[in-house]
């Protein structure tokens, strides 16, 4: 693995390894939806493919077969004329008929793909340049949560989520679970998807938002509904106190370098809004949205120096002395 | 590549009028591109319309009189329009002049009125999506009418110089051509601008 | 009219043939010297103008690509900041679309179609002028922008509200918007023109059932680009005032939609994409008629295919927002709008093979381009297929499976026929031929280059990489196929190399063409090589569909125009019956001080409204000085 540039500079930090992505692929369902949709996408690709295989046969045989003799151009022989212009309209109408019933096709496997359960489990996501807010709405205030980034979901329970955008236009893609939904700025769009079974699906905005679009990733983790059951009472707890000493400088040091400003930890002082909530960061699987696997020594390149890793995205690198980014690394880490 | 020649065509005007004439066609096709253009705008104040529950946006409806006493002068301009285009086919080159005179001064006025439209549609343009669109349609037929104003005002003083050619006369027509234009587009848009935020 | 000037006016008829070429070439041809040069309104030599500065541009986006495919090769790449990355891409989009595949195909339109259609000009030769300064300004002005760092970043469709001040305050977007208008004013323009130069100008007896189907090709393109392109002067005037005085289309907060963009974009760009196909069918059929050796089977279909083509362009751009959240019915629909289009390509398809079924194919380079056209472009269009379904569309839709799908349409669409249309009219162009040796290395490398770099781009789409990305990890299992993707772009690259190779080596020389090297069969072939000032001596008369073919050692004409100034002959619309000798304006200075004017204001009216008031005298002036008489003969008839 070719050592990568920007972790070089970050003293401390070992080589990153890849990042436990999870599968990103339309070819890889593991949702209802995803698999309606690859079924639909084959019946059209058999037919696109009988189609294609047709007229490159045609076209061989017109090449090859044995000319008229006349070289003549205007030398017409009528029959063939009239032949060949039923025949023309034949294989129109022929064309007619493929792509009315795959309109068809299409239609069916859309109200599948696009039915509504009533009974599902609703969250919030929001696109912000260039990460993604998590709201988890309970049944009551105080078991809604904020979370970023990351997604758990319980596998066979309808999942809706609620789209939204805070800036520009993002696109909430994860392949593997069902297509994309955009969020659009000024206006709530809604995509219910089902997983079938547990995993990590790796999803990707898929509309272009500007400089970082390429690092504007996420993670769905499917749990069974047990696992999600716990996770979300563990979730929807305040951030966890820090127990040593380091740990609380590292709490001390959020706030006073000014991480807090734009940050939240639900039970502490630090409550900014604009950057992602942390409560409990340090359970996440990535670091700046999808762009790294969450490791102590990403974490720590992440926040030593945020514009290398993603040039141009709205952390601004803070001058921090590296015994403060270890105490706030340390805390961060606590904060499971 | 021997050429028989078949046919003389020596006799042929060097000029028409209407669809025998090359610009008439050309105004033909800026006129579809142009009322295109109109339609596009249309559908946008309509889309903006529908996509908002309060129409218009934070203001009242534009005052009803430019708009309205407009929409008479445009219809009354046709028939003085019409005089300029017979005598114009007529070739009757002091009738032409007048006629001219008189459309470049029934434009002054509309332009004038024109003015006044825009001081009374009660929103600015950057009030809101409706001020906004009601701006730029309006902004839209302005430039049209001004258009038209500068080139009846050229033709008029062409007129009266010694490249008034019987040429010019088809030139007229289709000035007298696209001015129909002008009138027949303010129409729907007066109804829309003044009566749909009424609705 | 006046009977007393004709009798005293010279006519073709008086004169021997030599004496008729060299009076009609005096009168027809452009001035010379350097000022001479830009008062050309001379349709061959402002077509020609069009075509070098089309493939000038299509080089400079294709650099663009290879940059592109240098930093997709292999995963987090630094050959590319992000910024350069996104400038890069919106640029390769905007020069491709709006510099080279729309402007290219009006080039070809504006040399071919008064030589196909037996005239000796463009309908409105001035505007033509004018039209072929502002796209060179507006294209100049776009790249200028981009090589001071101030390209356009926000991609080819500019949606807002990234596209908006907020987001972008810099004046990249405006750059955009700004080049749109140049590019639409010139291209409307030629609209118009090949609109009445296939209405009026087509020499008698070319009846509607007569005219080349490249002809109806562009008259059809031409009315596409009437009614799409003020949807998109809409759209990037608005951006333009939302960003400049504060209007407030898109702002949500206000009353605005960021959709309503889409919209508008969409209602333009869906039929801009027939925009550049039709004329390449157009070009596929004539050069198939050529070489098949037979006329196209179904004219009259392929005709009826072109127009449907164009009414169903109109009803399917919403199938390019079928995840912006619309009511799912409304989607299902423009689903089946958006296969119908299938119909009319497939009739074309169809009738072009049976085309070759019949015929006795010679295998030369331009046939070889249009053989790679149909295995490519039904690709694309069985993609298309696919993508119009709402269902796979939200799968794919933004990634790269739809990156290779508007290739194989658009590359195998219209630039191979375009590249054989290159190969086919370059000797009447330039009179000599182009190599065949070269020509078939060329396309057999444009052949296997296209399908290496684009084939894999759908698999890469499926597998979950979206477009626009300027960089993806290691882990996402897309570097094979972006390596191979990178290393096809290469094979394509070096194809355009050898036809710029072919074109420098053989207009130096090639061998000589003669006036139809390719024994044709449509008008421009009947004229030599290439075409003198006036295009023909006489005015064809058309007695076949494929004059050449019917007569191919006599050609009737008519007699009667003068030789005194430039004339045009009109005819009817539709029996294309002789009705007036109408004057075709001389060389003038005016278009280009009008596009000079007009280039002043569009540039000034991104940085302050006031540029509306300060640069509108100017461009009266120049129009009032375009449309003055100048008293010459051509003037005063």
């Amino acid at each position: 693995m070719p050592v990568r540039m920007r972790t070089a500079l970050v003293p401390f930090v070992m080589l990153p390894l890849a990042a436990c992505a999870g599968r990103q692929s339309a070819l890889d369902p593991h949702g209802l939806q995803s698999d309606r949709i690859l079924h639909t996408l084959f019946i059209f690709l058999i037919i696109a493919a009988i189609v294609w295989i047709a007229v490159v046969i045609v076209l061989g045989i017109a090449m090859l077969r044995r000319k008229r003799a006349s070289d003549r151009p205007l030398a017409l022989h009528l029959p063939f004329e009239q032949a060949s212009g039923r025949v023309v309209l034949g294989l129109g109408l022929a064309t007619l008929v493929i792509v009315l019933g795959l309109s068809i096709v299409s239609y069916a496997g859309q109200r599948t793909v696009f039915a509504k359960d009533g009974n599902a489990l609703t969250l919030k996501i929001i696109g912000h340049q260039w990460w993604w807010e998590v709201q988890y709405e309970g049944d009551s205030p105080h078991q809604s949560f904020t979370t970023a980034n990351e997604i758990r979901i319980p596998t066979g329970q309808p999942v809706k989520v609620e789209l939204e955008s805070a800036d520009v236009i993002h696109s909430f893609w994860v392949p593997s679970l069902t297509g994309k939904m955009d969020l659009i700025t000024g206006q709530t769009n809604e995509l219910q998807f089902t997983a079938k079974n547990a995993g990590v699906y790796r999803g990707q905005c898929a509309e272009f938002c500007g400089l970082q679009h390429a690092h504007m990733a996420f993670a769905v983790l499917a749990l069974s509904p047990d696992e999600f059951g716990r996770w979300r009472d563990h979730e929807n707890e305040n951030a966890n106190s820090p127990t040593d000493e380091l740990g609380k400088q590292g709490e001390q040091l959020f706030r006073a370098r000014g991480c807090a400003l734009c940050h939240n930890i639900r039970g502490t002082l630090a409550g900014g809004q604009l950057g992602p909530d942390l409560t409990h960061v340090g359970s996440r699987t990535t670091v700046a949205a999808g762009t790294l696997p969450m490791t102590p020594a990403t974490l720590g390149a992440w926040i030593a120096d945020p514009q290398h890793i993603k040039p141009g995205n709205y952390m601004p690198k803070m001058p921090l002395q590296s015994d403060e980014l270890i105490a706030i690394l340390h805390y961060l880490e606590q904060l499971k | 590549m021997r050429q028989t020649i078949v046919r003389n065509v020596a006799d042929l005007p060097t000029y028409g009028y209407g669809p025998r004439s090359g610009p008439w066609w050309g105004a033909m096709g800026f006129m579809a591109l142009e009322g295109m253009g109109f339609a596009i705008a249309i559908g946008t104040y309509l889309y903006l319309y529908a996509v908002n529950t309060s129409w218009p946006i934070g203001a009242a409806p534009p005052d009803l009189w430019p708009g309205t006493v407009e929409v008479a002068i445009y219809l009354l301009s046709i028939i003085p329009n019409e005089m300029t285009n017979r005598v114009a086919l007529r070739q009757d080159l002091p009738k032409v002049r007048a006629g001219l005179i008189v459309m470049s001064l029934i434009g002054i006025v509309l332009l004038v009125l024109r003015g006044f439209e825009f001081a009374h549609l009660n929103t600015r343009w950057d009030n809101s999506a409706y001020g906004s669109i009601v701006w730029l349609i309006l902004g839209l037929h302005t430039t049209h009418l001004a258009t038209d104003l500068g080139d009846t005002v050229v033709l008029t003083v062409l007129m009266f110089t010694r490249h008034a050619q019987p040429r010019r006369f088809s030139d007229v027509t289709d000035n007298v051509f696209y001015w129909n234009f002008v009138v027949l587009a303010w129409l729907p848009l007066y109804v829309l601008l003044d009566w749909v935020p009424r609705l | 009219m006046s009977m007393a000037a004709d009798e005293r006016e010279l006519r073709d008829d008086g004169l021997s043939s030599l004496q008729l070429s060299t009076r009609l070439e005096s009168i027809w041809r452009t001035p010379s010297g350097f000022f001479g040069a830009l008062m050309s309104v001379d349709h061959k030599v402002v077509g020609r103008r069009y075509i070098v500065t089309a493939f000038a541009f299509l080089v400079l986006g294709g650099i663009l690509a290879v940059l592109m495919r240098i930093q997709l090769a292999g995963p987090e790449q630094t050959f590319l900041s992000p910024d350069k990355y996104n400038q890069i891409f919106t640029m390769h989009g905007s020069t491709m679309m709006f510099l080279f595949a729309v402007p290219v195909m009006e080039a070809f339109a504006v040399y071919l179609v008064p030589l196909m259609v037996g005239t000796r000009n463009i309908a409105f030769p001035r505007l033509n002028a004018f039209s072929y300064w502002m796209y060179l300004f507006g294209g100049c002005f776009l790249w200028i922008s981009f090589l001071v760092n101030t390209g356009p970043d926000v991609g080819w469709f500019a949606y807002v509200p990234l596209s908006s001040l907020q987001y972008t305050p810099t004046k990249r977007p405006d750059v955009w918007a700004q080049m749109i208008t140049f590019t639409e004013v010139a291209a409307l323009a030629v609209s118009v023109e090949i609109v009445v130069t296939v209405f009026k100008l087509r020499a008698p007896g070319m009846t509607l059932d007569r005219i080349p189907l490249f002809v109806w090709g562009m008259l059809v393109t031409s009315f596409l680009v009437m009614f799409a392109m003020p949807s998109i002067m809409v759209a990037s005037t608005s951006l333009i005032l939302d960003r400049l005085v504060n209007t407030r289309f898109y702002d949500p907060s206000s009353g605005g939609h960021p959709l309503l963009w889409q919209h508008l974009f969409w209602f333009f760009g869906h039929p801009e994409v027939y925009i550049i196909f039709i004329p390449g069918t157009g070009m596929v059929s004539m050069i198939l008629g050529t070489f098949a050796r037979r006329p196209v089977i179904g004219y009259p279909v392929v005709i009826l295919s072109l127009i449907a083509t164009g009414f169903l362009s109109f009803g399917l751009w919403v199938h390019h927002m079928f995840v912006t959240g619309l009511p799912q019915l409304g989607a299902g629909l423009f689903t089946a709008s958006s296969m119908l289009i299938a119909v009319p390509s497939g009739l074309q398809i169809f009738c072009w093979l049976a085309t070759l079924w019949d015929g006795r194919p010679v295998y030369r380079t331009p046939l070889l381009f249009v053989l790679g056209f149909i295995v490519i472009f039904v690709i694309g269009g069985l993609s298309g297929v696919m993508v119009a379904s709402v269902p796979i569309d939200t799968q794919v839709h933004d990634t790269y499976f739809v990156v290779a799908h508007f290739h194989y349409v658009l590359i195998g669409g219209a630039v191979f026929p375009l590249i054989g249309a290159v190969y086919y009219w370059f000797p009447k162009i330039t009179g000599r031929m182009l190599s065949e040796r070269l020509g078939r290395w060329n396309f057999w490398f444009a052949f296997v280059g296209f399908n290496v770099t684009f084939f894999p781009m759908h698999l890469l789409g499926l597998i979950g990489m979206p477009r626009r990305v300027y960089t993806y990890t290691a882990d996402m299992d897309w570097a094979h196929l972006n390596l191979l993707s990178s290393g096809g772009a290469a094979i394509f690259a070096i194809s355009f190399a050898l036809l710029l190779v072919n074109v420098i080596i053989s207009l130096r020389s090639g061998a000589l063409a003669g006036d139809n090297p390719w024994d044709a069969s449509t008008l421009e072939w009947a004229t030599s090589s290439p075409p003198p000032p006036q295009n023909f001596d006489r005015i064809p008369v058309v007695k076949h569909r494929d004059p050449l073919w019917f007569d191919n050692d006599s050609l009737p004409v008519v007699a009667g125009l003068s030789v005194e100034r430039r004339e045009v002959l009109l005819t009817s619309l539709a029996e294309a019956e002789p009705q007036t000798r109408e004057a075709s304006p001389e060389p003038s200075l005016w278009p280009l001080i009008t596009a000079i004017a007009t280039t002043i204001f569009f540039i000034g009216s991104i940085f302050t409204p006031w540029a509306v008031l300060w640069g509108t005298p100017p461009m009266a002036v120049a129009l009032i000085g375009w449309f003055w008489p100048s008293g010459s003969k051509e003037d005063e008839e």
